[in-house]
């Protein structure tokens, strides 16, 4: 059941964005969700779109599994169109008014606006960090990027260890879970039937093993770490060292750049920038 | 009679993906009442999938299997009948341990039957007999007992239905010969009083050697060899061919044969074995 989840899921590959630096991703990730949220009027949004545009086609990720990942989603996507459609309330005359359903302009520019908004958030993280950067790579540009605050004594290199192992374990995990189902089912364990509360009694025959052995994996996996000398951050050195190239200060520059332009669209409306054509060509 | 039948069984995993992978083609095979059949077979050669049909637990993708001469999957809401009688314990079934007490844990499979609280008391206690679990232990927490202790509980847990039909994934798998011994010996003490119908997988030709009727070999999802244990192991060289071994005992006769030392080499347990050498030392 847990097997066609592709939201999150690493696929190695060659692209642009595959080879840029872990590091630089985390920041224009979160510069990327700026200009998301940031984005007001319509040429804003399509300067966004734009963006999300480049990556998807820089990522060299089929447009199809881009799609798939998007496919467990539609719930809440539809789910809040139809809360925008039909619950803001404008100030002109309603588009539709039919007993107590009234539709008016704002609500479908809202609509619209949080769809893409959503959509862009979705397929933006999926290009830049889960598909095109490994977990190895992510965790690693975390523990770099959180450096500085290893001066106030918070443990950034542990946090990163205790991430890469959490994210390694979950298909483990999934399996395991797949297993104890299927145990437990071959001895007329009855999953589906009964109320809420039945329901989640029966879930105990699986829960229980699957605890026991994430806790003994654990043991395991810190007496295997320990015979290898590990002795947490203080200095250990990477066999991947990161290097940040010409084209990463150059992609990060260019979405900073973006910003502006957002906010500068943002700022004027369609009119502004007929006229700002109009004044630089005449 | 037979107990379980194959008709052109086939399971198709990811079908119409590129993934797709085809993990049993077209099997044909039946396992006749009260006799004990070993399967044996390289990892990966669909062994597990096999054993998964045989309790409706996975579909087959296309063909029947008949339990009792009536299809497993003719009232799919009936399964919990299906799985009674046919009890299937999977590899490392000390995994799935979770209740409080041994007792409560292997009373698990009659309670979800639904059977009155003195028949499942005198089930558990037989099942515990069976496995040579003793009453103390019945009392102590799974979690508390030896892995090989454990391993005992797992197995009553599924004798604990009384299943016409038994299903075991390497259930001696990581044992002491002398752990091996006892349980394996404890379910052929099961189906002799019950005239169950024992299937049991097994990497070890020894074991197969030692108690089963008739063997079925697995090559690449499909059925290699099937016969009784003296004809499979007379044919040496086609299991070397797949990868798979005679007992230690064959291989020695094997050999004298070839020197002119003895005149046959079907001889695959000590005790006849002893006694041909006797025979001819004179």
């Amino acid at each position: 059941m847990l097997k066609d989840v592709t939201f999150g899921q690493y696929f190695p590959g060659n692209s642009l964005l595959h080879k840029a630096d872990a590091r630089f991703k985390v920041l224009i990730l979160i510069e990327y969700i700026v200009i998301v949220l940031l984005a007001n009027s319509a040429y804003a949004v399509g300067l966004g779109l734009l963006l999300t545009a480049f990556l998807m086609v820089f990522s060299g990720v089929k447009i199809r599994l881009l799609l798939k990942s998007v496919k467990p989603l539609i719930f809440v996507l539809v789910f809040t169109c139809l809360i925008n459609l039909f619950l803001t309330r404008g100030s002109g005359a309603p588009l539709v008014d039919w007993s107590f359903i009234k539709i008016y302009k704002e609500g479908v520019r809202n609509a619209i606006a949080m769809l893409i908004r959503l959509l862009s958030l979705v397929l933006g993280t999926s290009v830049l960090i889960s598909f095109t950067t490994s977990p190895l790579e992510l965790t690693d540009a975390l523990e770099s990027l959180l450096s500085p605050l290893k001066k106030i004594k918070v443990p950034v290199h542990e946090f990163a260890m205790m991430m890469s192992i959490a994210l390694r374990f979950i298909p483990t995990l999934i399996e395991e879970t797949n297993k104890i189902i299927s145990a437990q089912k071959a001895r007329c364990a009855d999953f589906d039937s009964g109320n809420i509360f039945k329901k989640l009694k029966a879930m105990v025959p699986i829960l229980i093993p699957l605890f026991v052995s994430a806790v003994r994996r654990a043991e395991e996996l810190a007496d295997a770490m320990e015979c290898r000398c590990y002795h947490g951050g203080k200095g250990r050195t990477k066999l991947n060292v990161m290097h940040a190239k010409l084209r990463d200060y150059i992609f990060l520059l260019a979405v900073t750049a973006i910003i502006a332009g957002v906010v500068v669209l943002n700022r004027y409306d369609a009119s502004f920038i007929k006229n700002l054509i109009k004044d630089l060509v005449f | 009679m037979n107990a379980i039948e194959l008709k052109n069984v086939s399971v198709v995993y990811g079908e119409g993906t590129p993934f797709k992978k085809i993990a049993l083609n077209n099997i044909n095979t039946c396992f006749p009442q009260g006799t004990v059949t070993g399967i044996i077979g390289h990892t990966g050669s669909g062994k597990s999938t096999l054993a998964s049909l045989l309790n409706g637990l996975l579909k087959p993708t296309s063909g029947e299997v008949l339990l009792f001469d009536k299809s497993i999957w003719e009232k799919p809401k009936e399964m919990v009948q299906i799985r009674s009688q046919v009890g299937l314990v999977f590899q490392y079934p000390e995994y799935q341990l979770f209740d409080e007490t041994v007792e409560a844990d292997i009373a698990f499979g009659p309670r979800n039957l639904k059977l009155p609280q003195e028949e499942i008391d005198k089930r558990v206690k037989l099942a515990a007999e069976f496995c040579g679990i003793t009453e103390r232990d019945l009392k102590r927490s799974p979690f508390e007992l030896s892995g090989g202790q454990k391993r005992r509980a797992a197995i009553a847990g599924v004798l604990a239905m009384q299943p016409k039909v038994l299903v075991l994934d390497e259930p001696a798998a990581g044992l002491d010969p002398k752990g091996r011994e006892e349980i394996l010996g404890g379910l052929i003490e099961y189906k002799n009083t019950y005239g169950a119908t024992l299937i049991i997988i097994s990497h070890s030709m020894e074991d197969v050697a030692k108690y089963a009727d008739n063997i079925l070999v697995m090559n690449n999802g499909e059925i290699y060899m099937q016969g009784a244990v003296e004809e499979i192991f007379l044919q040496a060289e086609r299991l070397f061919d797949a990868n798979l071994d005679v007992p230690q005992i064959t291989k020695l006769f094997i050999e004298l044969k070839k020197r002119g030392l003895c005149e046959s080499s079907d001889i695959y347990t000590l005790g006849y074995a002893k006694k041909v050498i006797e025979k001819l030392l004179g």
